[in-house]
C-alpha cells in the first residue's frame, strides 16, 4: 500500500498496510477477547455458568488473523478458544455471553453446544464440533467449493498442536495441496493437549509438515501479532492467486488450564507458566502503540470502562435471557419445510 | 419403457442432477477417468469435467468431511465410498459432522451431502467388501439412510437424496449392479425418501426387507405361490431412516405373519427395530412371532465359496422360512 507522502519513519503496521485505526482496533479486540475470558472463568467459579474454556495469551495472533482475512468473502472455521478471533470477525461480546449462558439467542447454537463451539452463517463463521480436527476437511471443502465456483474467497481454519496428529488434519492438508484450493491452516501451538506436552505429541515441527503436502509452511511467533498479521495476509494473497494452501504454526502458550475443569498445576509448574505469562503480547503490543504515539493511560482507561460496561451489560443481558424451550430444543434435526430442492 | 441396469440407473441419476443443477459433483476414489471401480461414474467426467467427477486421494475421512464442507458452502457434493467396507474412516465425519450440523446450530447450517457406498455380498469379497454396515449408522438421528432394491427406486431415490437439503447415506447393493434390471422411466422423477414400497400383493404372510433379499424373496414367493397355494405380501423399506412406520404396520396387519429379511447381521439390525415397531403397535392383530432371517452374527462373510453361500440370504432358505411361517 502506498503512504501519504510524508517523511516520518514508516512503522511495522504501517509497512504491512495496517492503518493507525485498524491498528488500535487489533489493540483493542485483544483487550476485548481478554475481559471477556476473565469474566468468563469469573461466572464460572461464582457458579453463574458451568464451564468455561480460555484462550488467554492466544488472543493477540488469533486477532491478527482475523483482521488479516476479509470479513465479506472468506470463510472462518475457528477452533475453542478463538475468542479473539470470532471477535475480530464481527461476533459480540453479547452473542459470545448469550453461548456461555446457553441462552436460546445464543446465535452459535441457541445454547445447545458448549461454550467455544462456534458458529454464524450471518458472520461466515463456520459451524464446530468438539472431536477436534473435524473442521479441517470442512475448511477445504468450503475452499473447494470457491475454486469450483470461481470465487475470490480464502477459508482459514485454525486448530491446536493436539489436533495436527489426527487423521484429519493431515487428509485435508494432502487434499488442499493437490487441488492447490484457497486454504490457511493456523495451527496455534499452545504447548499442552490437555496435560500432554508438546514434546510427547511431536518429534518434529508442525510447521515442517506442509513440504509432504506441497505447500509452504511457515513458524511464527504467537507473540508478536504484527508478524502473524503479515504471514497470514500473504498465506491469503498467494491463495487468492491460485497459488494453494499455507500452514501456519503459531507459537504461543496456554497459561490457563485446559478449561474450568482441569487442574493444570497437576501435571505442569507454577514456575512454567508465570515465565510465560510475563511474556504475554498485550503489554508489548500496548507499549508499540504508545512508541507511534497511537495509544496512552488515558485511553487505556477509556478503554477498560468501555469494555467493562460491554461486558457487564451482555452479562446481564445474557444471564435474564430465556433458555430455550424444550419443545424447541428437539427441532432442527431435519428440515423442516420437507422436500424443499436447494 | 426402457429396462435399464440399476448401475445404469444410479449413472444417469447422477448425470441428469448434474445437468440439472451445476452445484452438483461427485468425489471419490477413481470416479474420474476410469469411472469408479464398478463404473458407476463412467463418462461422467468426459461429460462434466474433472473438478465435477472428482478423483481424490485415497483418503474416506477427507472425501466425507471435504464433501460436508462443499455441502455447508451450498454445494450439492455426491461423495462415492469405494466400498462400504471402507467408508468407516468417514464414520467421525458422517456421525459427529453431518449428520449434527444442522441441529448443533439450531437450523443455521445445512449439509446437503449424499454419501454414496456400495454394500453386500456374494461376490468373493471375503471380509472386507461384503460388509452391510447399515446398522451402524442406523439410529443416528440427524442422517437419511436409503437402500433402494430396483433401478427404478435406485434413480429415483438417488434424485431425491441429491435433492434433499439433509445428509443422506445411500446404500447402492454392488450385488444389484448388474443383476437387477427394470423399468425406468426417461423422464425426471424422485422417489420420496421415507416411503416404502409393496412389491408384491399377498394374503398369507408379510415380509419385510430392503435391497438385495427382497429378490430372493420375491422368486421364493412365485414358487410358494405356484407349489403351496401361499400367497406372500412383500413390502419394500426402500428407506431405512426415516422407516415408514405407517407403511410397515399396514403391511404386517395385512397377514399377521411377519417375517423380516437383510443381509446385514441378526443382531441390533434394522429388523430389530422394525419388529420393534410392529410390537408396539400390533401385539394383539399378530397370529405368530415376528421372524428374522438376516446374516449371522459373525464379523463378515468368509471368501471362501462355502462360507459365503452359508452367510448370504438365499431363494431357499427364504422359500423354507416363508412356508413354515405360513403354515404357523
Amino acid at each position: 500500500m502506498t503512504q501519504s507522502g510524508t517523511v516520518r519513519h514508516e512503522s511495522r503496521h504501517a509497512a504491512l498496510g495496517l492503518t493507525d485505526e485498524q491498528a488500535v482496533a487489533m489493540y483493542e479486540t485483544m483487550m476485548l477477547a481478554r475481559r471477556y475470558d476473565e469474566r468468563g472463568q469469573l461466572l464460572q467459579r461464582a457458579g453463574k455458568i458451568n464451564f468455561h474454556i480460555s484462550g488467554i495469551t492466544q488472543e493477540p495472533s488469533q486477532v491478527a488473523m482475523g483482521f488479516a482475512m476479509d470479513r465479506e468473502r472468506d470463510w472462518f472455521l475457528p477452533y475453542y478458544r478463538d475468542y479473539g478471533f470470532v471477535l475480530s470477525v464481527g461476533m459480540t461480546v453479547k452473542e459470545l455471553m448469550l453461548s456461555i449462558f446457553a441462552k436460546a439467542e445464543d446465535p452459535n447454537s441457541a445454547g445447545r453446544q458448549m461454550p467455544g463451539h462456534f458458529g454464524c452463517r450471518r458472520l461466515r463463521i463456520v459451524t464446530g464440533s468438539s472431536p477436534v480436527t473435524t473442521q479441517v476437511p470442512h475448511a477445504v471443502g468450503f475452499a473447494l467449493a470457491a475454486k469450483m465456483r470461481g470465487e475470490p474467497q480464502v477459508a482459514i481454519v485454525s486448530f491446536g498442536e493436539g489436533s495436527s496428529n489426527q487423521g484429519d488434519f493431515h487428509e485435508g492438508c494432502n487434499f488442499a495441496g493437490v487441488q492447490k484450493l484457497p486454504v490457511i491452516f493456523v495451527c496455534q501451538n499452545n504447548q499442552y493437549a490437555i496435560s500432554v506436552p508438546f514434546s510427547k505429541q511431536s518429534a518434529g515441527r508442525i510447521a515442517d509438515r506442509a513440504i509432504g503436502y506441497g505447500f509452504p509452511g511457515f513458524r511464527v511467533d504467537g507473540n508478536d501479532p504484527l508478524e502473524v498479521y503479515r504471514v497470514v495476509k500473504e498465506a491469503r494473497e498467494r491463495a487468492l492467486a491460485g497459488e494453494g494452501p499455507t500452514l501456519i504454526e503459531i507459537m504461543t502458550y496456554r497459561v490457563t488450564a485446559h478449561s474450568t475443569s482441569d487442574n493444570d498445576l497437576a501435571y505442569r509448574t507454577k514456575e512454567e507458566v508465570e515465565f510465560h505469562k510475563a511474556k504475554d503480547a498485550i503489554p508489548a503490543f500496548r507499549q508499540y502503540l504508545i512508541e507511534h504515539g497511537l495509544w496512552s493511560d488515558e485511553k487505556e482507561e477509556e478503554l477498560a470502562k468501555r469494555h467493562r460496561a460491554v461486558i457487564d451489560e451482555a452479562t446481564e443481558y445474557a444471564e435474564k435471557a430465556p433458555f430455550q424451550s424444550p419443545e424447541d430444543s428437539v427441532r432442527y434435526v431435519y428440515a423442516e419445510d420437507e422436500g424443499e430442492a436447494r | 419403457m426402457p429396462v435399464i441396469e440399476y448401475i445404469e440407473a444410479i449413472r444417469t441419476a447422477m448425470k441428469e442432477e448434474m445437468e440439472r443443477d451445476p452445484e452438483v459433483f461427485v468425489l471419490g476414489e477413481d470416479v474420474g477417468l476410469k469411472g469408479g471401480v464398478f463404473g458407476t461414474t463412467k463418462g461422467l467426467q468426459q461429460q462434466f469435467g474433472e473438478a465435477r467427477a472428482l478423483d481424490t486421494p485415497l483418503s474416506e475421512s477427507a472425501i466425507a468431511g471435504v464433501a460436508i464442507g462443499a455441502a455447508m458452502a451450498g454445494m450439492k457434493p455426491i461423495a462415492e465410498m469405494q466400498y462400504s467396507d471402507f467408508m468407516f474412516p468417514a464414520t467421525n465425519q458422517i456421525i459427529s459432522e453431518a449428520a449434527k450440523i444442522r441441529y448443533r446450530s439450531n437450523n443455521d447450517w445445512s449439509c446437503p451431502v449424499v454419501i454414496r457406498a456400495p454394500i453386500g455380498g456374494g461376490v468373493f469379497g471375503g471380509l472386507y467388501h461384503s460388509q452391510c454396515p447399515e446398522s451402524v449408522f442406523f439410529g443416528t438421528p440427524g442422517l437419511k439412510i436409503v437402500a433402494p432394491s430396483t433401478a427404478y427406486d435406485a434413480k429415483g431415490l438417488l434424485k431425491a437424496a441429491i435433492r434433499d437439503p439433509d445428509p443422506v447415506l445411500f446404500f447402492e447393493n454392488k450385488k444389484c449392479y448388474r443383476l437387477i434390471s427394470d423399468e425406468v422411466p426417461e423422464e425426471d422423477y424422485v422417489v420420496p425418501i421415507g416411503k416404502s414400497k409393496v412389491m408384491r400383493e399377498g394374503s398369507d404372510i408379510t415380509v419385510i426387507g430392503y435391497s438385495m433379499p427382497l429378490h430372493f424373496a420375491m422368486q421364493a414367493a412365485e414358487e410358494l405361490s405356484r407349489e403351496e397355494g401361499v400367497e406372500a405380501h412383500i413390502l419394500d423399506l426402500r428407506s431405512l431412516q426415516p422407516l415408514d412406520r405407517s407403511g410397515i404396520l399396514e403391511a404386517a396387519s395385512k397377514t399377521g405373519k411377519i417375517l423380516i429379511i437383510h443381509e446385514d447381521n441378526k443382531t441390533g439390525g434394522i429388523g430389530a427395530e422394525v419388529a420393534a415397531i410392529i410390537a408396539e403397535e400390533l401385539l394383539y392383530d399378530l397370529d405368530a412371532p415376528i421372524r428374522r432371517v438376516c446374516g449371522p452374527d459373525v464379523p463378515a462373510m468368509p471368501i471362501n465359496p462355502p462360507g459365503e453361500k452359508h452367510f448370504l440370504l438365499n431363494k431357499d432358505k427364504l422359500k423354507a422360512e416363508m412356508l413354515e411361517l405360513a403354515r404357523y
